[in-house]
């Protein structure tokens, strides 16, 4: 009983921070250009500062 | 990076951007620039955003991004980012209702498996807990929609999905402040999560192809050159251009207003408006229109028509009110609604009547009620129609077609009727020579050199074919053009003359097709025949749809004789000479017959036909404005893709008519139990999730609808 005292708010926590982090990224818009972000692996973009 | 220094930021359409090589080009091309302090490709897309300092303006961006090799088209800022808002509210009700469903499901689960007394309340308190906030904010989707229908005196879906979740938490707290054993906290969260995952596919779909916004912006001309009184020119903008005022137009140029021709003397080509694929003769004095392109000459027009008086504009609003009568047409999912709605809330009413009756309490009897509502929950409707329809969409777009929503695919499994637009469509829309040039090289390469040197249509066909026969091209000095006539140059001190079979001495030339003639210095000239080619399996395709119970119908708005063979060959019956309008008409007055017309069409002229249709397809070889009006887009040479799309709609629909028969069967076995009061939050839990497996898993038998 007293390790549900600890493991729930845990695991309460633990999604929360997983929906936060999803909010985030999908305001940050990194939803937006989803086959963009696909081809841009094959860019070199070490040549500019 | 100069985040303090004043910023403004323009976004381009890049229709040209194909590769990662495209992305880093015009990203590290654009940095560098003084002013610029950033730039962003967008590839889904096919755009760039620019932040750059104030002084810049938008056509020297223009200008910068031509000199790395990209054709943009600077867009208003306002009108894009409407559309996706609403799928990320979507989506972020849907992480919102994830996140709550599983952590109180996980809290169920305990208590189904026996938690009881104290820690039982305590599990039912952080249901409460978390499925509160949740409720609010996943379910304001449901909610809004649902008032809205309300205040209309209407129902629709959402209306029993609200009420259901709403009195199902309602009821929980009240369980839970009694410390009562039954708490339907994790069916309401896990109900607004199953229907959430429909509306966003729903939502996506429509998003994904509505990247067409924009297109009217690009097909007429972005703004064009002012001759000031004084002799000075200036180039403005579109919607600055008035009536008046004298408009300079380069060759290769679209007018960018309609207007009277002052001077100079060239060909346009009008086949953005009239469809017609050979290029005319202006001369003083007669109209140009806007959105045409100035082929050879320089001309300049004085403005009679501007901004959004042009005739261009006032096809877009035929397309408009022609596209009214379409948003008529009511979703299947709410057309079953229509008979779903009423029939849940009477049964929840009788169930809970019926127990009060029976002597149960208050409690009791809305504890029943709300189970019956739960358990009815219209996931089958809510869930299967749009998971039908993306997995078929899915399968057409891996075919090459592009379906624009899930209602684009119930009309298309309806239309009993088609018609096909000529130039364009059932024909490449490209000008191809009949049969093989009888040309010696020698000419061949003359003529190379020739047609290069003009913008005519036909010298554009011309050079090339001649361009992939891999023929070098000839020098030529003291070249000349003549407008309407053609082009002449000297090469080896010979003349030599490409142009009008008439103006280098060959008289009579049918009316069919076009031609052009090569004179190569010596010896009578030799003419050379094009034509429109007729897409390769055209007559096959006319034949499978009039096997699968279409009438076909051509619409041209071109003559009779160059629609007579394409008919033929086809089979199909054809009306000529059609304007925008006409061609409307035609399809209203199929309609009026009771016949749902599925119209194929690609110009700008088909545009108003497009929208008029109960359903339309374009060629992705359409000009946007065809593309935007349509309801689907195909990829490629052949017109297989009406024929293929047809058939997976159809599939489709029978598809979604087994889930509404599966979600009603379902609901008639768990319905009794839930009036019984046999339904406790684990059955309803379980109930509900087999029922929303199951269509999925039906729906997912349409992956290969599209062979």
């Amino acid at each position: 009983m007293s390790g549900l005292g600890l493991l729930i708010p845990l695991a309460l926590l633990l999604g929360l921070g997983g929906l936060a982090t999803f909010l985030w990224s999908l305001n940050a818009g990194q939803y937006d250009d989803l086959d963009g972000a696909g081809i841009r692996i094959l860019t070199d973009e070490d040549c500019e500062s | 990076m100069t985040a303090a220094a004043p910023s403004e930021r323009v976004e381009f359409v890049l229709p040209g951007v194909k590769c990662a090589g495209c992305i880093a080009k015009i990203e590290n091309g654009l940095r560098p620039l003084s002013g610029v302090h950033g730039a962003r490709v967008n590839f889904t897309t096919k755009r760039v955003a620019i932040d750059h300092a104030p002084e810049l303006t938008p056509d020297a961006l223009r200008c910068a991004i031509a000199a790395i090799g990209f054709d943009a088209q600077p867009i208003a800022a306002a009108a894009p980012l409407l559309d996706n808002r609403e799928s990320k509210a979507l989506l972020r009700a849907l992480a919102v209702a994830g996140f709550g469903a599983m952590n109180v499901m996980l809290l169920s689960v305990s208590v189904w498996s026996g938690a009881a007394g104290a820690t039982r309340d305590l599990f039912h308190w952080l249901s409460a807990l978390i499925a509160m906030p949740t409720v609010a904010y996943a379910g304001q989707p449901f909610f809004k929609s649902a008032w809205a229908a309300l205040q209309r005196r209407r129902t629709n879906m959402d209306v029993p999905i609200s009420i259901g979740v709403l009195l199902a938490t309602a009821l929980s707290l009240f369980e839970t402040i009694e410390g009562g054993p039954h708490a339907y906290f994790d069916g309401a969260v896990a109900l607004l999560f199953f229907l959430l995952v429909g509306r966003y596919l729903d939502s996506m779909m429509r998003d994904r192809a509505r990247d067409g916004v924009t297109a009217l912006m690009r097909e007429t001309a972005p703004g064009g050159t002012i001759v000031l009184p004084d002799g000075t020119t200036l180039w403005k903008r579109a919607a600055e251009l008035e009536p008046g005022m004298r408009l300079l137009v380069a060759a290769g140029e679209r007018f960018a207003a309609d207007g009277i021709v002052e001077e100079g003397l060239s060909t346009v080509d009008r086949s953005l408006v009239t469809g017609e694929t050979m290029p005319e003769r202006i001369a003083p004095g007669e109209p140009a229109i806007a959105g045409t392109l100035n082929l050879t000459n320089p001309l300049t027009v004085r403005i009679t028509a501007a901004g959004d008086r042009t005739s261009i504009a006032e096809i877009v609003r035929m397309m408009e009110a022609a596209g009214q009568s379409r948003s008529f047409y009511v979703r299947l999912a709410d057309r079953a609604a229509r008979f779903y709605a009423p029939a849940v809330h009477t049964l929840a009413l009788c169930g809970f009547a019926g127990w009060m009756l029976a002597g149960a309490g208050w409690h009791q009897s809305l504890l029943v009620a709300a189970a019956v509502l739960i358990i009815t929950c219209p996931c089958a409707l809510g869930l299967a129609v749009p998971v039908s329809q993306v997995v078929a969409a899915g399968a057409l777009m891996r075919k090459g077609i592009l379906i624009k929503d899930g209602s684009a695919l119930e009309r298309l499994a309806e239309a009993d009727e088609v018609c096909f637009d000529k130039t364009g469509t059932v024909t490449i829309g490209k000008l191809v020579p009949d049969g093989a040039l009888t040309l010696s090289g020698r000419e061949k390469s003359l003529a190379l050199a020739l047609a290069r040197a003009s913008l005519h249509p036909l010298s554009r066909a011309l050079a090339a074919v001649l361009e992939s026969e891999q023929v070098e091209a000839a020098p030529l000095t003291d070249i000349r053009e003549h407008p309407g006539l053609g082009i002449e140059a000297v090469a080896d001190g010979l003349r030599v003359a490409l142009g009008r079979p008439g103006w280098l001495g060959i008289d009579r030339v049918d009316a069919a097709g076009s031609a052009v003639a090569l004179f190569a210095g010596e010896g009578p000239a030799t003419l050379l025949r094009f034509s429109d080619r007729i897409r390769p399996d055209a007559p096959e395709i006319f034949l499978r749809l009039r096997q699968m119970g279409f009438e076909t119908i051509l619409l041209s708005g071109d003559r009779r004789e160059a629609v007579a063979p394409v008919a033929r060959s086809v089979g199909a019956t054809a009306l000529v000479e059609l304007s925008p309008i006409g061609k409307v008409e035609a399809i209203q007055r199929i309609q009026r017959g009771g016949h749902r017309v599925l119209m194929v069409g690609d110009g700008l002229n088909d545009g108003p036909a497009l929208a008029a249709g109960y359903v339309s397809m374009a060629p992705a070889s359409a000009t946007d404005v065809g593309q935007s009006a349509a309801d689907a887009v195909f990829l490629g040479d052949r017109l297989a893709p009406v024929a293929v799309a047809v058939a997976a709609a159809r599939r489709t629909r029978a598809v979604v008519r087994q889930n509404f028969a599966l979600a009603i069967g379902y609901n008639a076995l768990a319905v009794p139990l839930a009036i019984a009061g046999l339904v406790t939050p684990m059955l309803a839990a379980i109930a509900m999730s087999s029922s929303s497996l199951l269509v999925l898993a039906n729906a997912l038998r349409l992956r290969n609808c599209a062979r």
